[in-house]
């Protein structure tokens, strides 16, 4: 299995980017040890496995290196090729370029190829070719044009085939390739018009060769994003006519059709290639393997700094640029097995398929469970609801693709028709997928806020907030306090933080806004009480729990009956308009966990604190107005949610209020109330306690005699 | 049908003992249940759960480990060390022989049922073979440290389980040494406990070997290689007992806590062969220590210190949805410990080890219905008497003037004289009581007092002239040949005539006194007989079953009495034959031949034959009717059944005369507050 090794970085000069910031890295003859030469005037020796040069040697000032520099396997002495036609050999206990010795050739050099096993070869840009020796023995001596004119050398390489180089290069004119073959056992040089095929746009951005016996397998990687193979003899039957050599697609769009730089090809064994380049058009560049007999991605690695489009391999090693340092990345190439080369799948998204949001169906699920007596039945639902799952509704599908696109008038109809079918099963799934849907497009597009259809939804009876978890902060964000009511009426498991969001706003809100809104005013009652007839009632629940006739009781009781009355002169009327209670009175019913409410409590203002207490003494005045401590109302908030709320806003925010003036005197008053009917309620315990004494009286006449005689009549 | 006034008894200080061990006999569908005062009882479970025969306790005899061989014999080892074989025909002790280890606390018969297996005090497990009229020492297992408190054997025989303190032995029968020795964890919830007492083990066909401890674990070990291999904890007190269906699919454990918990093997997932012990009900029925369990093929079977024995159906093995599915909750001896003396307005209480009797009070105002008369004299203790010797008594029996008692325990017979005059009152006993007068099961004495009928447990009925302070043996049925099923029940006519005699489970016989001879035997009914009379002038015999049938055999006639063959024909009322208790006393008014009174422990009833037969749509129990309601309707929803259901649990009721109705409760709750406290369990919001 092929694997990319953890990259490290080689050169820490930052180069220039692009060819003239690296001309290439060769082998020493001491292996991990590389030659860089940089685009410009240095040749640097690096050992790798160190990462650290252990030479470096620069042309003068005003000389340019034209070729990369290699090393003379036969000598060990490195060949460096400046201003096209400069030779310059050194090895490694040299220090000056210019010192060392020098060759001045007759024509321009294109390459200096160095393998082991031969000398040096030099490729002219004519396309004629040399050994080193026999040029150094006549610096000046004629070179041969090979070329015609306008033919350039793309690129190069040579291979030891049976102990003899072959050279190839290719070459370019007017948009065709040649391929030239220079073997130096049989001294002969072939050429190949490269047939692109039925490809023939495509443009031949890289190439890259291996060599089996008979035949040199050149890849090129053409601007398709394609990589393409052709099979070149090395020994032609004719080597005198030219012939044409047909290239066959090897792997399908391995980079990205119209990447125009950056991409580069090299071979690393007999099946795996590693290509540079950005694998999709918008991504960036990487790093890949691809296994070639598989046609599979082996591994990739993201080059997010970019690269130039050149690739060097050199045992195990991948050198490429990747931003302005020279990156090593170690390969290693293990024996694979079948389920391994099968290796990753390229990641696609078909832009086409949309994802459908995943809910658990916990109603469906139901109905396993051990030795259920109607098993069967259950099962036999089960297995409808599945087929119900499995195929959604058209209308649903439909409806989605309203959504995507279309107005809000449209998806309104739309959703109108849906809601009109049946109801399956897992409804509310499919209604949560419909308002995450809406609430997808509201983030992707603000000015999108189907209000009616989202209020139609949350009509449905059958959404939770853990359905539509963005819903209520949507909401929340558009101050779209109709829709808050209506979810906290509606949600049955809404977090504190939301209850107390919720709250935030209905208390900050103006009462200009809340005029303009719709609001549910089923929870508030007669909330224009005039101040006076409210007066009026307000003596009324001083006799809560005792009898108004029977004024035979004690001063005590004229007492209780004074003190409310303070209180109730103080809180004059309702503190909030009708709508602004209604929105309140929400957030009363609202289920909450005391933990959890607490702390977002805490956050609130301090005058909206005070507001909401004074209503909520308000409504627990309005409570003790009659003996069942109800409000009249269709939904009115109970008072044991109007104490809880009392309290727990004391408890959050009582060092607050405490220093308002204002609130304290409500605190005052609130005290004052709530003491009165404290003494009522100690009263009231007296005389349960006297009614409980009888019955236990009577229990124990029943029971706890040992012996008695009584009569019996049988009928 | 009549006002009554009725002398409400609730000073029978009565506590059954708590029950300690249970053995459920699947051949013949029985409950052998042990008390802590080492009386055991058999319960015919398919005989609607009645209590049909037991064998009276003893001091030192604290039954520890019980359980059934095979011909449904029944054995039982206590703390006195002694190996006990129960003979179930003659309802006495076969033999009993000392183990020689010392209190025995475990007992467990071979899966083949041939031999018995002890664990004792000092360490030793004892194998017996059982052979058919004894059983044989055979040899001693590996001594262990401690007491062997728990025995199981592997169903294949080869091994055995011995639970221990601390640890868990398993031993190769064959070899008898140990081959695997499985240390218990003694950590309670990072308590470290003194010690691990191992309740019970349960050995498994595939090996596994589940153990209950001090520590209220259940645990599952695995006894090829002596480790554990699952641990439930399920209690924070003591797991005292485990009981394994024969399916081995469900096993059920008793918690010191009263709960009792069904584990069940359960697939895995659905439709997978991988099955493991899965936790999956729990019931709570008890309020104490559950000391005893049992899984009979489709019911729980439970018992403990708070005296009930209960019986739970397995609601997924029941076919049939009926009453019987329902769950019983046994607490009062299926048989009568209260007698009482008519003309004097005595009753005669028995205890265990004694006996009270008490004069009831009077009163002479009147009133109507439900009132609570004021007393003009109050009840009176008057006796107190103490057996002699460590026996339980068996029966007891005053006669019908007040002047007899007489009582039995194991080994010996009493009859005392009491003297009245005035306030005092003296006892006498009669002594030189006839050798053969050894053991009772059951006393009668005749209306007129003169005669005293004695069952005893050879199967003879013996009938002794009693004269003023001392006594003629008259005669002696002896048993019909061949037959040596003891009698429990008697029943003599008022007139003297006839005394009736019944067994657990041969029909009735009839015995004419004048001539002394068999007059005729009652045919033979599936369902055990709980109760017998004789009526006054048609002397006709009333026969109640366990199945709560109720028949009238006419004994001049030889034959069932037009009727009960009436009311055969036509079937009893559902909710007449869905009460779970038996009818424990039959009784006759002396003025109105065509009432029969009988009870149960949660109604009386009186039927009057006159009346027409309820069917299944009329209501049985029907409450007191408006008194304004015009005799018309009155007389068209009337029925033969009149039942009275204010006054339970109901251990007694007889009729004093015409008007006064005697009944003795004992209400649950008395009996609760005489228990040790229960483990104290903390409850939500106390």
């Amino acid at each position: 299995m092929a694997a990319l090794e953890e990259e490290f970085t080689l050169s820490t000069v930052p180069l220039g980017a692009g060819p003239n910031g690296l001309l290439g890295v060769e082998q020493s003859d001491k292996t991990d040890q590389f030659l860089v030469t940089h685009g410009g005037r240095t040749v640097i020796l690096y050992k790798v496995s160190d990462q650290k040069p252990l030479g470096s040697w620069s042309v003068k000032q005003g000389q340019i290196i034209t070729c990369p520099a290699v090393c003379n396997f036969q000598t060990g002495e490195f060949i460096v090729v400046h201003d096209n036609k400069v030779l310059r050999i050194w090895n490694t206990e040299d220090v000056n370029l210019d010192k060392v010795f020098k060759a001045t050739l007759s024509a321009e050099i294109y390459r200096i190829h160095s393998i082991q096993g031969t000398e040096p070869l030099v490729l002219f840009k004519e396309g004629a070719v040399r050994g080193l020796e026999a040029l150094l023995a006549e610096p000046q001596q004629k070179i041969e044009t090979v070329l015609s004119d306008d033919e350039v050398i793309k690129w190069t390489k040579v291979f030891m085939v049976f102990r003899h180089p072959v050279l190839i290069f290719i070459t370019e004119k007017h948009g065709n390739h040649f391929a030239y073959i220079q073997t130096f056992s049989s001294r002969t040089l072939s050429k190949y018009t490269l047939f692109h095929g039925q490809e023939e746009k495509s443009v031949i951005q890289n190439f890259t060769a291996s060599v089996d016996r008979k035949f040199i397998s050149l890849m090129s990687l053409s601007s398709d994003g394609c990589v393409y193979e052709t099979l070149i003899p090395i020994h032609p039957r004719d080597p005198d006519e030219n012939q044409r050599v047909v290239r066959s697609l090897l792997l399908k769009t391995v980079v990205a059709g119209n990447a125009r730089s950056g991409v580069a090809l090299t071979v690393l064994d007999q099946d795996h290639v590693a290509v540079l380049g950005p694998p999709l058009p918008a991504s960036k560049e990487c790093l890949s393997i691809w296994n070639t007999k598989f046609q599979t991605l082996q591994t990739s690695r993201e080059l997010p700094q970019g690269t130039s489009g050149q690739l060097w391999y050199f045992g195990e090693n991948l050198f490429m640029l990747h931003g302005k340092f020279l990156t090593v990345i170690p390969y290693k190439c293990e024996v694979s097995s079948l389920a391994g080369a099968l290796g990753k799948l390229k990641h696609s998204q078909d832009p086409g398929t949309h994802t459908v949001p995943h809910f658990v169906n916990w109603e469906a699920s139901r109905g396993y469970g051990f030795g259920s007596q109607n098993s069967e039945q259950s099962k036999r639902i089960l297995r409808r609801r599945k087929i119900e799952v499995n195929v959604p509704p058209p209308a649903f599908e439909q409806l989605l693709s309203t959504i995507k696109k279309d107005s809000e008038k449209d998806i309104e109809v739309e959703l109108c028709k849906f809601l009109a079918v049946k109801r399956t099963p897992d409804f509310h799934t499919i209604v949560g997928d419909i308002v995450l849907e809406l609430l997808g497009r509201h983030t992707t597009e603000p000015s999108f806020y189907p209000r009616n259809s989202l209020m139609q939804l949350i009509q449905t009876h059958v959404l939770s907030y853990s359905l539509c978890p963005g819903l209520m902060e949507a909401a929340l964000e558009k101050t779209d306090v109709q829709m808050l009511q209506l979810c906290l009426q509606q949600f049955p498991d809404i977090p504190e933080s939301i209850t107390c969001a919720c709250l935030k706003i209905f208390l900050s809100i103006s009462d200009d806004s809340l005029q303009e809104t719709e609001i549910n005013m089923e929870s508030v009652s007669d909330c224009s009480d005039p101040v006076q007839e409210k007066m009026d009632e307000q003596t009324e629940i001083l006799q809560n729990g005792f009898n108004a006739d029977e004024q035979n009781c004690d001063s005590c009781d004229r007492k209780l009956n004074q003190k409310p009355q303070d209180a109730a002169e103080e809180t004059t009327s309702c503190p909030v308009v009708p709508k602004r209670a209604a929105l309140l009175n929400a957030i009363l019913h609202s289920a909450y966990s005391e933990m959890f409410l607490l702390p977002h409590l805490k956050d609130i203002p301090a005058q909206h604190v005070t507001l909401f207490l004074q209503y909520l003494y308000f409504l627990y005045l309005k409570c003790s107005e009659n003996a069942t401590m109800t409000l009249p109302g269709l939904h009115p908030p109970t008072l044991n949610q109007i104490m809880d709320w009392i309290c727990l806003l004391l408890d959050a925010n009582f060092t607050v209020v405490v220093m308002i003036p204002e609130a304290k005197r409500l605190l005052l008053s609130l005290y004052k109330f709530v003491k009165s009917q404290i003494c009522i309620c100690s009263e009231l315990n007296k005389i349960e306690v006297s009614f409980r004494e009888l019955q236990k009286l009577n229990q124990e006449k029943n029971n706890r005699e040992l012996y008695s005689i009584e009569v019996l009549e049988l009928f | 049908m009549g006002e009554f006034k009725v002398h409400r008894v609730r000073f029978f200080n009565y506590v059954p003992s708590g029950i300690r061990c249970v053995a459920y006999n699947n051949q013949s569908n029985r409950l052998a249940v042990s008390r802590t005062d080492g009386t055991v009882e058999i319960y015919n479970l398919s005989a609607n759960y009645f209590q049909e025969k037991f064998f009276p306790g003893h001091e030192s005899r604290a039954t520890e480990a019980l359980c059934w061989a095979k011909g449904q014999r029944l054995f039982s080892g206590g703390l006195n060390g002694e190996i006990i074989e129960y003979d179930l025909q003659a309802l006495n002790i076969k033999y009993a022989m000392d183990a020689f280890g010392g209190p025995i606390w475990s007992m467990a018969v071979s899966p083949c049922g041939s031999q018995l297996l002890v664990g004792c005090e000092d360490g030793s497990v004892k194998l017996f073979q059982i052979t058919p009229d004894k059983i044989q020492f055979e040899r001693n297992f590996d001594r262990q440290k401690s007491r062997i408190l728990s025995l199981s054997w592997h169903p294949s025989g080869t091994h055995i389980a011995a639970g221990s303190i601390d640890y868990i032995s398993v031993f190769d029968v064959k070899s008898g040494s140990a081959v695997h020795k499985m240390l218990v964890d003694r950590q309670y919830m990072g308590v470290s406990k003194r010690k691990c007492i191992i309740w019970g083990v349960a050995f498994l066909s595939d090996g596994t070997v589940i153990s209950v401890d001090s520590a209220g674990k259940v645990q599952f070990w695995d006894s090829a290689t002596g480790t554990l291999v699952k641990n439930h904890l399920i209690a924070n007190a003591d797991v005292q007992s485990i009981a394994v269906s024969d399916q081995e699919d469900s096993f059920v454990v008793g918690t010191a806590e009263g709960t009792v918990f069904h584990f069940q093997l359960v697939s895995v997932t659905s439709n997978s062969s991988e099955k493991q012990w899965v936790r999956t009900k729990p019931f709570q029925h008890h309020t104490h220590d559950v000391r005893a369990v049992a899984h009979s093929p489709t019911a729980l079977i439970s018992g403990g210190t708070d005296t009930h024995l209960v019986i739970r159906p397995l609601m997924e093995k029941v076919e049939v949805k009926n009453y019987d599915a329902a769950l019983r909750k046994i607490t009062f001896p299926h048989r009568r410990l209260i007698s009482c003396s008519k003309k004097r307005h005595l009753l005669l209480f028995q205890f265990a080890h004694h006996l009270e009797l008490w004069r009831l009070g009077s009163t002479v105002a009147t009133g109507k219905n439900g009132d609570t008369l004021p007393l003009s004299k109050d009840a009176d203790h008057l006796l107190h008497l103490k057996t002699k010797g460590p026996e339980n008594i068996i029966c007891s029996c005053i006669s019908p003037c007040g002047s007899w008692i007489a009582y039995s325990t194991t080994s010996r017979f009493f009859l005392y004289r009491l003297n009245y005059e005035h306030d005092n009152i003296s006892l006498q006993r009669v002594s030189k009581m006839p050798a053969f007068l050894r053991s009772a099961l059951q006393i009668l004495f005749s209306e007129d007092s003169t005669k005293l009928f004695v069952a005893s447990n050879q199967g003879s009925l013996h009938i002794i002239r009693l004269l003023e302070g001392s006594f003629k043996h008259l005669h002696t049925f002896q048993p019909q040949s061949g037959t040596v099923e003891s009698m429990c029940l008697l029943a003599v006519s008022p007139d003297g005539n006839w005394l009736a005699a019944s067994g657990t489970s041969a029909g009735v016989h009839v015995y004419n006194i004048k001539h002394l001879k068999l007059h005729c035997t009652v045919p033979a009914y599936n369902f055990p007989v709980t109760a017998l009379a004789i009526a006054p002038n048609t002397n006709n015999l009333v026969i109640a079953h366990s199945d709560q049938q109720v028949f009238e055999y006419s004994i001049p006639d030889k034959q069932y009495t037009e009727w009960s063959r009436t009311i055969q024909k036509q079937g009893f009322h559902y909710l007449w034959l869905q009460r779970d208790t038996p009818i424990t006393h039959i009784s006759f008014h002396p003025k109105r031949p065509m009432h029969i009174l009988l009870h149960d422990a949660y109604m009386f009833c009186i039927i009057d034959k006159s009346l027409p037969l309820p069917n299944d749509k009329t209501l049985l129990y029907n409450p007191l009717p408006p008194t304004n309601e015009s005799d018309v309707i009155r007389r068209r929803t009337a029925h033969a059944f009149k039942i009275s259901k204010i006054y339970k649990p109901l251990l007694f009721m007889d009729l004093l005369d015409e008007r006064t109705l005697v009944a003795v409760e004992r209400p649950l709750d008395d009996i609760i507050a005489q228990l040790p406290p229960p483990i104290k369990k903390k409850k939500f919001g106390t």
